[in-house]
């Protein structure tokens, strides 16, 4: 690219560069030079993208239309056999309702905890900080180690269940029943993840004008309907933002479910990514593996493609 | 508070009662969040037998470092930390270089195609690292890079994060007022020296907001070290911490919690001294 756009100014034979010079501007006028500038700079970004986004969703998007084994090594164009196979495969449904499960459990949970803490914190008093700072923690801590240690809490001779039987609840095992192994994942993931949405619900509550306040109490607004009718519509951006970002968020969750119950017991917690991985990686499938995560693309793709709509739409109160 | 109480002090004790009741609350509502954390510090200095005592203690009268020089024996874990700081190091600056170029062009350099480009740009927020890892895997495989550490390198530091980080720099570089730039074209600066010696300094709340979550996305990556890396010495640290485990497969709790606390404690120290930068940086990131 350089040696191509470059040379002008040096390759220019003297007296054309003498009679440009003197009859005007030279070819680099500043606008030239700052649209060549603009490209050199978004390059290294854009050739990143395109060679470690685009070109492996191409590459996929060519994977799944193969049946291609990696023991066997043998790789032979199947057409629309992959797809086909999505609505024979036993398993799928589960992973689906699964994946469902844990993306809308992790969003109401989270979504849900992370306002009402953020509505707590948002007054003045002494300890505010040290509560910010306690309740985004976990967001620092990597979250291998974070879910080793739920893990091991979560056992059933370990420090949950001990707890409960302190006060007298013979508590679960948790990890080793469908249901609560589900309720396991989502408020370990929630836990660590819930002070990133607590931290944009309070700088969206700090940014509502506080006339607005003092006007519904002077008209004797509950602080009930305060909220509803006030704060709610106003940090409607965020909550829009929050809500889209958390499921897609949940929909690639990959090393909680993998050391937490490795999609276990049976497939109660396999969520899409992980199928995605056992297929691809575990029974080296590549071509349902490939399959499976275009489906994956297409989900996170259609709720972007939603939240544009809707922020459209509903939110009303966007500068 | 005090002109309250002054004011009408049949008001001042109920909302005194109020404030110590939120902080109950609060305080509670901390617990899941904190005790997790304080409660592996203190298990990774008891004896293996005290471990799951019950109930659940955050004490124990012989404390022992045992464990702490196991995780070094296990595996190569001080090779590990090493690979996960240099790892996390590299992507971080040439993230905020390849950053800081693109969003600076996006935000100001008006050229053709720009927002096209842009929105090119993006889709590599919104393709999981799941379904571009397959073909990547091809890829390396064919470059012969498996096993070494250019593919978390090379992905990590100019795939997702460092187009979220673009993200955040275009939208700070957007809000900052033109004057500045404009005087010093005057002064015929070239753009080059604009975005390096006007734009660059002013940047340091996005920068620092980019450099904290991009170090923290590349230290904890947990996918694409399992899939790349095979051989224990080039294993990053997420991954090394589920490898404890001994001949039987039976895990070996105290150690993995010492490694733990190894690889959270350092980033819990960082995140303590500096948090206003962690938080505010977050919240300015333009995640609009």
């Amino acid at each position: 690219m350089t040696t191509t756009t470059q040379p002008p100014e040096q390759v220019v034979v003297p007296a054309a560069a003498k009679a440009r010079r003197a009859s005007g501007p030279s070819f680099w006028t500043t606008r030239r030079r700052d649209v060549l500038t603009g490209y050199l700079f978004i390059l290294p970004q854009l050739a990143g993208v395109a060679v470690f986004v685009l070109l492996p969703v191409g590459m996929a998007i060519w994977y799944s239309l193969n049946d291609w084994n990696v023991f066997t090594g043998k790789q032979t164009f199947v057409g629309g056999e992959n797809y086909a196979a999505l609505a024979d495969d036993p398993q799928l449904p589960k992973v689906l309702l699964a994946t469902v499960i844990f993306s809308g459990g992790v969003v109401v949970v989270n979504i849900t905890l992370g306002l009402l803490i953020a509505v707590l914190l948002n007054r003045r008093f002494r300890g505010v900080t040290l509560f910010r700072t306690l309740f985004f923690s976990p967001v620092v801590v990597s979250v291998v180690a974070w879910t080793l240690v739920w893990g091991f809490l979560l056992q059933d001779n370990g420090g949950i269940n001990g707890l409960l039987g302190a006060v007298g609840i013979d508590g679960p095992n948790w990890l080793q029943h469908g249901d609560t192994a589900m309720v396991s994942v989502v408020i370990t993931q929630v836990i660590r993840s819930v002070g990133v949405n607590m931290v944009l619900f309070l700088a969206a509550l700090q940014g509502v004008p506080e006339e607005l306040y003092e006007a519904a109490r002077i008209d004797g607004a509950s602080s009930r309907s305060v909220f509803a009718r006030i704060t709610l519509p106003l940090i409607s951006p965020t909550l829009l933002l929050t809500v889209i970002v958390t499921v897609v968020g949940a929909l690639q969750s990959f090393a909680q479910i993998a050391v937490l119950t490795g999609g276990g017991p049976e497939l109660s917690t396999t969520v899409l990514v992980y199928y995605v991985f056992q297929q691809a990686f575990e029974f080296n499938d590549i071509g349902y593996g490939s399959t499976l995560a275009l489906m994956l693309l297409s989900f996170v793709m259609l709720l972007t493609l939603l939240q544009w709509q809707l922020r459209r739409k509903w939110v009303f109160y966007e500068d | 508070m005090r002109t309250d109480a002054r004011t009408s002090s049949a008001v001042a004790v109920p909302r005194r009662v109020r404030r110590a009741l939120l902080v109950i609350a609060l305080a509670v509502l901390a617990v899941p969040f904190v005790v997790p954390t304080i409660w592996m510090v203190a298990a990774s200095v008891k004896p293996l037998a005290e471990i799951f005592d019950a109930p659940p203690s955050l004490w124990t009268d012989s404390p022992t470092l045992s464990a702490y020089a196991e995780a070094f024996t296990f595996q190569p874990f001080a090779r590990q930390y090493v690979n996960s700081v240099y790892i996390a190091v590299v992507v971080t600056a040439i993230t905020l270089l390849v950053s800081s170029l693109a969003g600076y062009a996006f935000a100001r350099i008006r050229f053709p195609g720009a927002n096209a480009l842009f929105l090119v740009v993006l889709t590599g927020l919104l393709v999981p690292s799941e379904v571009t890892i397959v073909p990547l895997f091809q890829l390396f495989k064919r470059a012969g890079l498996i096993n070494t550490h250019w593919p978390l390198i090379l992905v990590t530091s100019l795939a997702a994060p460092c187009v979220l980080a673009t993200f955040i720099m275009r939208q700070f570089f957007i809000a900052l007022p033109l004057e500045l730039e404009e005087a010093a074209r005057l002064d015929g600066l070239g753009r080059p020296a604009i975005w390096m010696r006007i734009c660059l300094p002013l940047a340091k709340p996005a920068l620092s907001a980019v450099a904290i979550l991009t170090f923290l996305a590349s230290w904890n990556l947990y996918l694409e070290p399992t899939v790349y890396l095979t051989s224990p010495e080039m294993f990053t640290l997420p991954q090394a911490l589920t490898r404890f485990t001994d001949a039987y497969g039976g895990q070996m709790w105290n150690t993995q919690l010492a490694a733990a606390t190894m690889t959270v404690l350092p980033m819990l120290i960082v995140f303590v001294l500096a948090q206003r930068h962690f938080v505010e940086g977050l919240a300015h990131s333009g995640l609009k």
